[in-house]
């Protein structure tokens, strides 16, 4: 059994801005993330961030990443574990990890006094005849084949989904010089900034409200995919299916919270439509119900990655403090963060959030 | 049809966006952001002041037509590539538009005018291909286009032929 003051869980955003913030207050701790990189999803987006100036934007999601990643390894308190998978967690804080070691991987135990959970999130998937062939991805996997691996998912692609996602995924894939057919959507109007439709409407790609994909079509391949257009009350309508040939498909039709490690430690959970599904009831500190395990980022709920980095500065603060080294600026720290917090929601796309985090409050 | 079914905004939308044209004889901003999405680097990039956001970054941007002098720093810095400046010549309309395709653009070609569709409506002659390493990949290219596809053009795509 090795001794940890201070676990994180997860080296995206949310981990990575809890990590250096706590180290910025004397606090030590061990990142433990499954991949090879830390940085979580903000490796893959080669777009330029919305939010506040202060707070990253307009610089792309791989710069961030790169800066906090070259912050947390240039401090001496911050220990990571790559490609190690926490397996088990249990509410005397012990983690147990499997951790890839040559020749053999091992199972290692470490006893913390405090655990921030930073897992993120991972994509719905949809239910379409044929929806197992290859040849259809979610959009997460897209950006990883294409933005860290340079390598095309297809040249003639379908996307589903219009938020955020979907029509950045869109954009990106035109970049890379693969041909985006169409921007398929259930509801009846585009999900996402009207800001990232207009980059694609620009590029002649349309952009298809109430719409669905009903089946793929291929035998060791999606070759082509029908869709069908929706009622106001989502049912199909028939005789309006449309045919594509396609070789790919991209799935972008929301994220779900990573959180079956704190079902499974015991953490009081409910499950909220608005978060994105199953989380953990938090307090205003980020702890749970378990006296020193902490959640941050999507895993409490899903939102822009700035949130998540934002959040993992809060919950940070409040972990050293909670073992003991309170930050010098502890006061104006959690102030300005709240207040980022505050604004990044107040607007109408954080109608959704804000629902979110009032039925958190409802025990 | 709507910006929120469509992604192509309407005519009249897109007019209010223009100051009046005597404006136009030097180069103005044109802020096409008709939404209120969390975000405000274009005008904490603007050297002169004249975008104003303020302190909740929900707000869409104003612009002090009199304070901008059309430099083109928000076109880059804006995350959703909503930003483009304008400036009406005698015979043509030079726009500075943002870029983030392969291949670039080079001086004196002539490409293909696009709107807000994706259609071609017209040629650019390209003047100016700006990348500094401050646009972090973001090009600014300076096209001229004629004077009629002023509150229509929007982007360039492929060689005019």
């Amino acid at each position: 059994m090795l001794n940890r003051d201070l676990v994180i869980i997860g080296g995206g955003p949310a981990g990575l801005t809890a990590a250096i913030i706590a180290a910025e207050a004397g606090q030590s701790s061990l990142i433990i993330d499954r991949n090879r990189n830390l940085g979580g999803q903000l490796i893959k987006q080669t777009h330029m961030f919305f939010g506040s100036g202060q707070m990253f934007a307009k610089t792309r999601g791989i710069n961030i990443a790169n800066k906090l990643i070259e912050e947390a390894r240039k401090s001496e308190l911050i220990e990571i574990w790559n490609e190690a998978t926490v397996v088990g967690l249990y509410d005397d804080k012990v983690v147990t990890i499997l951790k890839k070691d040559k020749p053999n991987n091992k199972y290692l135990k470490v006893q913390a006094k405090a655990i921030i959970v930073a897992t993120g999130a991972s994509e719905k998937v949809l239910t379409f005849e044929n929806n197992d062939l290859p040849g259809i991805f979610g959009a997460g996997a897209v950006q990883t084949l294409m933005n860290v691996y340079g390598v095309k998912p297809g040249n003639n692609i379908v996307m589903v989904g219009s938020g955020n996602i979907g029509l950045i995924v869109s954009y990106q894939l035109m970049q890379a010089g693969v041909n985006v057919i169409a921007v398929i959507e259930a509801a009846p109007t585009i999900g996402g900034y009207k800001v990232h439709a207009s980059k694609l409407r620009r590029l002649e790609i349309d952009i298809l409200p109430s719409t669905t994909i009903k089946k793929a079509y291929g035998t060791d391949h999606v070759t082509s995919i029908s869709t069908i257009k929706l009622d106001e009350k989502w049912n199909e309508i028939e005789g309006t299916e449309n045919f594509y040939e396609v070789d790919a498909v991209c799935i972008a039709v929301g994220l779900t919270p990573l959180s079956s490690i704190l079902s499974m430690v015991g953490c009081k959970m409910k499950y909220i439509p608005q978060l994105g599904g199953l989380v953990p009831i938090i307090d205003y500190n980020h702890m749970t119900n378990i006296p020193g395990i902490y959640a941050c980022g999507d895993v409490v709920g899903i939102e822009e990655a700035t949130s998540a980095i934002v959040e993992g500065y809060l919950t940070g603060l409040n972990v050293a403090k909670y073992l003991g080294k309170t930050h010098p600026q502890y006061d104006e720290l959690i102030e300005k963060y709240n207040n980022e917090l505050r604004i990044l929601r107040s607007g109408p796309f954080g109608e959704k959030i804000r629902a979110g985090l009032l039925r958190m409050e409802e025990r | 049809m709507m910006l929120k079914v469509t992604g192509v905004a309407e005519a009249n939308q897109i007019k209010t966006r223009f100051p009046p044209l005597d404006y136009l004889i030097k180069p103005k901003a044109i802020i096409e952001c008709y939404e209120d999405i969390p975000c405000n680097p274009c005008s904490t990039s603007c050297p002169f002041q004249a975008i104003h956001i303020g302190v909740d970054i929900n707000q869409q941007p104003k612009l002090n037509v009199e304070l901008c002098t059309g430099c083109g720093i928000c076109v880059h810095s804006c995350p959703g590539l909503a930003i483009m400046v304008a400036q009406s010549l005698e015979d043509k309309i030079r726009f500075k538009i943002p870029y983030e395709f392969l291949p670039i653009p080079k001086v004196g070609e002539v490409w293909n005018a696009i709107n807000r569709s994706g259609k071609l409506i017209g040629k650019a002659i390209i003047e100016k291909v700006i990348n500094t390493k401050k646009q972090d990949q973001t090009l600014i290219i300076q096209v001229l286009v004629d004077k009629d596809l002023l509150y229509d053009f929007v982007t360039i795509r492929g060689l005019y032929e």
